[in-house]
């Protein structure tokens, strides 16, 4: 896992894991990062939080973990600071989401039927008050962070890589498409690479855009931080909404991240009328 | 022999170790099978003997019987005896392994004669025990109680004009309403309803579906059984153009089992080895088999035509082609040879009847009326039926009209160079078009003539209409004086691959009145375009490209996009020719494998079926102008098939009324659909609200909640401001590129 400045695009920091990392995330202030990395080879996948130290140039990072602990059961893949930093939310690869506490690690809340197939993954609302997942069970779903409480579900017919929230508008952004390995033995057309929006409330696709020549791997909210952490992965994959909500980017399989910006209408557009909708 | 039974039956010779014995375990693991008496048969007829003479007969019993194949030992034979006479009593048990082994011998050794005295008459002991606890008294059976059937066309009784169809889709059958969006609705479903496929009856009445045991049709408003046809293994059905009869074909031919069903319903041992059934769809009676006639010549193309025999418009015959000798039609319902003598013309390839137009069947019907008020009208008028016949030694190809049953023949043609020869009837019977393939002297290039016969002019006349290229397909407008034809130079014709589209051109043409020939009203060059299909009222037709895998598109054309349609018989005469052709629209549906109008040219169907690939299977109805309706993408979708409409029971008159008020009825549809339109807006819109309040109020709480815990957690509070805030930064930013310093001298 690495610590990049974004300013000058130097990297900062650097940590080593026995494993891959499987997924980073901030917290809402910036100031602890949390990473999960993956069970293989005989280590236990793992949950570590880092507090940032912001003093000096940043280079100056502590090698060991504030919290670390071991989530139980089915693999978990995913993982987010919740409403709350005391809490983790974690997504698994048997459709489970899982609330776990930063410190003790002990399973707080969890729904084990979020989702029927592996969960691909998770974003929150700006708040942290609810979040998105998607997952291969070709839904995606909208639950309340607190309760864990499904509340709204996006059937589509494509597994699904990627799930995001627009910012200032109702809407979901789904991205998907068949596995990478069937990718080659089937047409354009047929693959669905297309970045779908919908309707956040009333569960309707309202359209579609296209551009990628292979699925779609996943989509992140990006949060404009000073500070950006990557992690190295085999593929680009990502979609994600500009904090501002009037760009979107994506990554797919096809090795390309794409950076689509919302025109004029996006914004005039009221397909469903004149409708106060809270974000 | 080998010392082990389980040498004995394989018959292989085992290493010395390996020789176990097994027949212990054998016997003890024994299935036991089910003690029945299916494996006795009772032989009558024996000779009365006494004891002595037993073993000599029970040998010469089980020699006799092992000969035709029934083995047995004297050891399976029971002998009951007498005790008083001290002789047997002239019959026998016999016990067989099992019941199929006891029904051989039955059907081999019955009516066996042993002797010059003596014929064996065997019984199953099992029948002998029902007959004789049959009651003797004669009980009247219980008349049946008389139930109503439901009307088979209670579909068109719809108060809402609808059409129907149904899909075929995994394992389910699903009959759906087609209307305003509003007023589509699945009408009936059903899991497993057929083996193979669906199939309509012409005029909509049955629903056939095919399994392995044979056809079965369906119908009224529950789809409850109507009839069936014990064909095993059915694969094609067909069914005559007025609904009487049903022709059912099967790759196996027919078999009759022992013991099988009897009766005018089943096949008899007559029919063994044929594949193509006839049968009566009402009373369900078998009336004729045949076997397949295959065209020889090439048996590289071995290939079924089918339907294997085609009907005439009126159900009253049908025909079919011993290809290069003979037509033979059948009379209906006997199923004879019609004049006891096929219609033997050498070289014939193919033939078609022509079809009743609406003014054969008034006339018809009118005839009818006179024949019942007792008042002998003119002769009815004969069946019309077109074949042709290819170049053989030095006759030249010829396409001949002949009159059925008088056999008079009407019109001959000559042609020549001909390949090959299609006849297109339109579908009242006006016009046939024979599309004739013509090769060059060298053979080297096709091209293409039509010869067009105007059937209902006298002595027949004919049009030819040249063409350079070769025609792939060809269509006439129901009812209408027009027709498309898509034609094509491509050099890619004819070796069709994987990724090659094959560009074609669309011409359509229409009758010039007066003059009596076909001129060019347009053509649409440089398509991909493949299929034609015309609406079944005429005017719309739809160009799509079929079977493709990089192209998809359809193409809605009007035909007389200037003219009213009430109008329209008047011709385009008073425009200029061919502007009335009108794009609507293009659309595309990606993988369509069919595509089809519903009967009333409202609607457009294209379906992307399972059978032909696996790519986004499902299907699409559009309207006549190319707008998407509906959508479904389905896995494993594999049919979708209008319901077909009889004819319009209306008279021509009230036909007439109809048109002239067409706006009063217009206005009427125009307000239901405003208020059905406001009602369904309004209760969308009420649940739209209902959502937005709810997310709102959720909201609301789930705010107030972070607010509270951020609090608790002694962080500033300013979310809102945070957003609304801005900072603008003006910078100025002083560059300095270059300095010089230059002294001046003064």
């Amino acid at each position: 896992m690495r610590l990049w400045s974004v300013q000058t695009g130097k990297c900062l920091y650097r940590w080593e894991f026995p494993t891959a990392v499987k997924r980073v995330a901030f917290s809402e202030d910036d100031d602890q990062v949390v990473c999960i990395t993956e069970q293989r080879m005989g280590h236990q996948g793992a949950v570590r939080i880092f507090s940032i130290n912001r003093d000096d140039d940043g280079t100056n990072q502590s090698k060991e973990p504030t919290s670390m602990f071991h989530p139980v059961g089915s693999k978990a893949t995913l993982c987010a600071f919740a409403h709350t930093p005391d809490l983790i939310l974690m997504g698994h690869e048997s459709g489970k989401v899982a609330l776990f506490d930063a410190k003790t690690g002990d399973e707080v809340n969890s729904n084990e039927r979020a989702h029927m197939d592996l969960v691909t993954d998770m974003q929150l609302s700006p708040d942290r008050s609810y979040f998105v997942t998607s997952s291969k069970d070709k839904t995606a779903r909208l639950h309340e962070t607190r309760t864990l409480m499904v509340m709204k579900t996006y059937s589509t017919e494509t597994p699904l890589n990627s799930a995001a929230i627009a910012l200032g508008k109702p809407y979901v952004l789904l991205g998907g498409g068949q596995d990478a390995m069937s990718v080659t033995t089937t047409s354009l057309r047929q693959g669905k690479f297309e970045t779908r929006f919908w309707h956040k409330i009333f569960e309707e696709e309202v359209g579609r855009v296209k551009g990628h020549f292979g699925p779609i791997n996943t989509s992140a909210l990006s949060t404009l931080g000073s500070l950006l952490v990557t992690h190295l992965r085999r593929i680009v994959h990502s979609i994600a909404v500009s904090p501002k909500g009037d760009c979107f980017a994506s990554g797919g399989e096809d090795g390309f991240v794409r950076v689509h910006h919302f025109d004029e209408s996006y914004f005039r557009a009221k397909p469903y009328g004149d409708l106060e909708i809270a974000d | 022999m080998a010392p082990n039974g389980v040498n004995g039956v394989n018959g292989t010779h085992f290493e010395e170790d390996e020789e176990i014995d097994y027949s212990d375990i054998e016997a003890k693991y024994q299935v036991q099978y089910e003690e029945g008496f299916d494996n006795i048969i009772v032989v009558d007829g024996v000779p009365v003997i006494d004891k002595s003479k037993l073993d000599k007969l029970l040998v010469k019993i089980a020699k006799e019987f092992s000969r035709k194949g029934a083995a047995i030992k004297a050891d399976d034979i029971t002998v009951p005896w007498d005790a008083v006479t001290g002789k047997s009593k002239g019959y026998i048990f016999i016990e067989f392994k099992n019941a199929n082994d006891a029904a051989f011998a039955l059907s081999s050794m019955h009516g066996y004669p042993f002797d010059a005295r003596h014929t064996f008459q065997i019984n199953r002991f099992t029948d002998i025990e029902r007959y004789a606890s049959i009651e003797e008294a004669y009980i009247e059976p219980e008349q049946e109680e008389y139930k109503s059937k439901e009307h088979l066309r209670a579909w068109l009784g719809d108060p809402q004009g609808r059409d129907q169809y149904v899909t075929y889709r995994g394992d389910d059958v699903e009959m759906h309403w087609q209307g305003k969006p509003s007023q589509c609705e699945v009408a009936f479903s059903r899991t497993n309803w057929t083996d193979l496929y669906v199939s309509w009856s012409p005029l909509g009445t049955y629903l056939a579906t095919l399994h392995r045991q044979g056809v079965q049709l369906w119908g009224g408003a529950s789809w409850g059984k109507q009839q069936r046809f014990a064909h095993p293994m059915v694969k094609l059905i067909d069914f005559s153009p007025n609904e009487n009869y049903v022709v059912t074909w099967s790759h196996d031919p027919i078999l009759v089992p022992e013991g099988a069903q009897q009766g005018p319903q089943f096949f008899s041992p007559e029919d063994e080895g044929n594949n193509i059934a006839v049968w009566d769809a009402r009373t369900g009676n078998l009336l004729r088999t045949f076997s397949t006639i295959y065209p020889d010549g090439e048996d590289t193309k071995k290939q079924l035509q089918w339907p294997a025999l085609k009907w005439s418009a009126d159900d009253k015959f049908v025909a079919r082609v011993t290809p290069g000798q003979q037509i033979s039609v059948y009379e209906l319902p006997s199923m004879g040879l019609q004049g006891k003598k096929s219609i033997k013309i050498e070289g014939v390839v193919d033939f078609e009847w022509c079809p009743h137009g609406d003014k054969d069947r008034e006339e018809a019907d009118a005839e009818a009326k006179t024949a019942t008020n007792g008042k002998t009208g003119k002769k009815p008028k004969e069946n019309m039926l077109a074949y042709w016949t290819p170049e053989v030694a030095n006759q030249p190809a010829r396409v001949t009209l002949m009159n059925f049953p008088s056999r008079t023949i009407l019109r001959q043609k000559n042609l020549f160079n001909v390949t090959e020869c299609r006849l297109y009837w339109q579908n009242q019977g006006d016009f046939l078009c024979v599309k004739v393939d013509r090769h060059t002297k060298t053979k080297k290039s096709i091209f293409c003539n039509l010869e067009i016969f105007r059937v209902r002019e006298k002595d027949f006349p004919v049009e030819v209409v040249e063409l350079k290229d070769a025609v792939t397909d060809f269509s006439w407008e129901p009812k209408g004086e027009r027709f498309a034809l898509i034609s094509s130079s491509d050099p890619n014709l004819g070796n069709p691959g994987p990724g090659i589209t094959i560009k074609t051109d669309v011409s359509f043409y229409q009758l010039v009145r007066g003059k009596g020939d076909f001129k060019l009203l347009r053509t649409l060059s440089s398509r991909t375009s493949n299929t034609v299909r015309w609406s079944p009222r005429g005017r719309h037709v739809v160009l799509a490209t079929i079977g493709s895998s990089s192209k998809s598109e359809l193409e809605f054309w009007d035909l007389d996009f200037t003219s009213d349609d009430v109008g329209r018989r008047e011709g385009p005469s008073k425009d200029e020719w061919g502007s009335g052709i009108q794009h609507l629209g293009t659309a595309d549906h990606y993988a369509v494998t069919d595509a089809e109008w519903d009967p009333s040219g409202r609607y457009l169907a294209t379906s992307a079926s399972a059978w032909r690939h696996t790519l986004e299977n499902g299907y699409a109805i559009w309207d006549f102008r190319g707008q998407e309706l509906e959508k479904h993408i389905l896995d494993r979708f594999k049919q979708f098939l209008w319901r077909p409409r009889p004819r319009s029971l209306l008279t021509k008159e009230q036909q007439r009324q109809i048109r002239r008020n067409l706006k009063e009825y217009s206005r009427a549809f125009d307000e239901e659909d405003a208020a059905e339109e406001s009602n369904i807006s309004a209760e969308l819109i009420a649940q739209r609200k209902r959502l937005v309040d709810e997310w709102n109020a959720w909201r609301t709480t789930v705010q107030e909640e972070v607010v509270e815990e951020r609090r608790r957690r002694g962080m500033k509070i300013d979310v809102d401001e945070e957003e609304e805030s801005k900072e603008e930064i003006e910078l100025w930013i002083d560059e300095v590129i270059e300095q010089t310093e230059e002294e001046v001298l003064e």
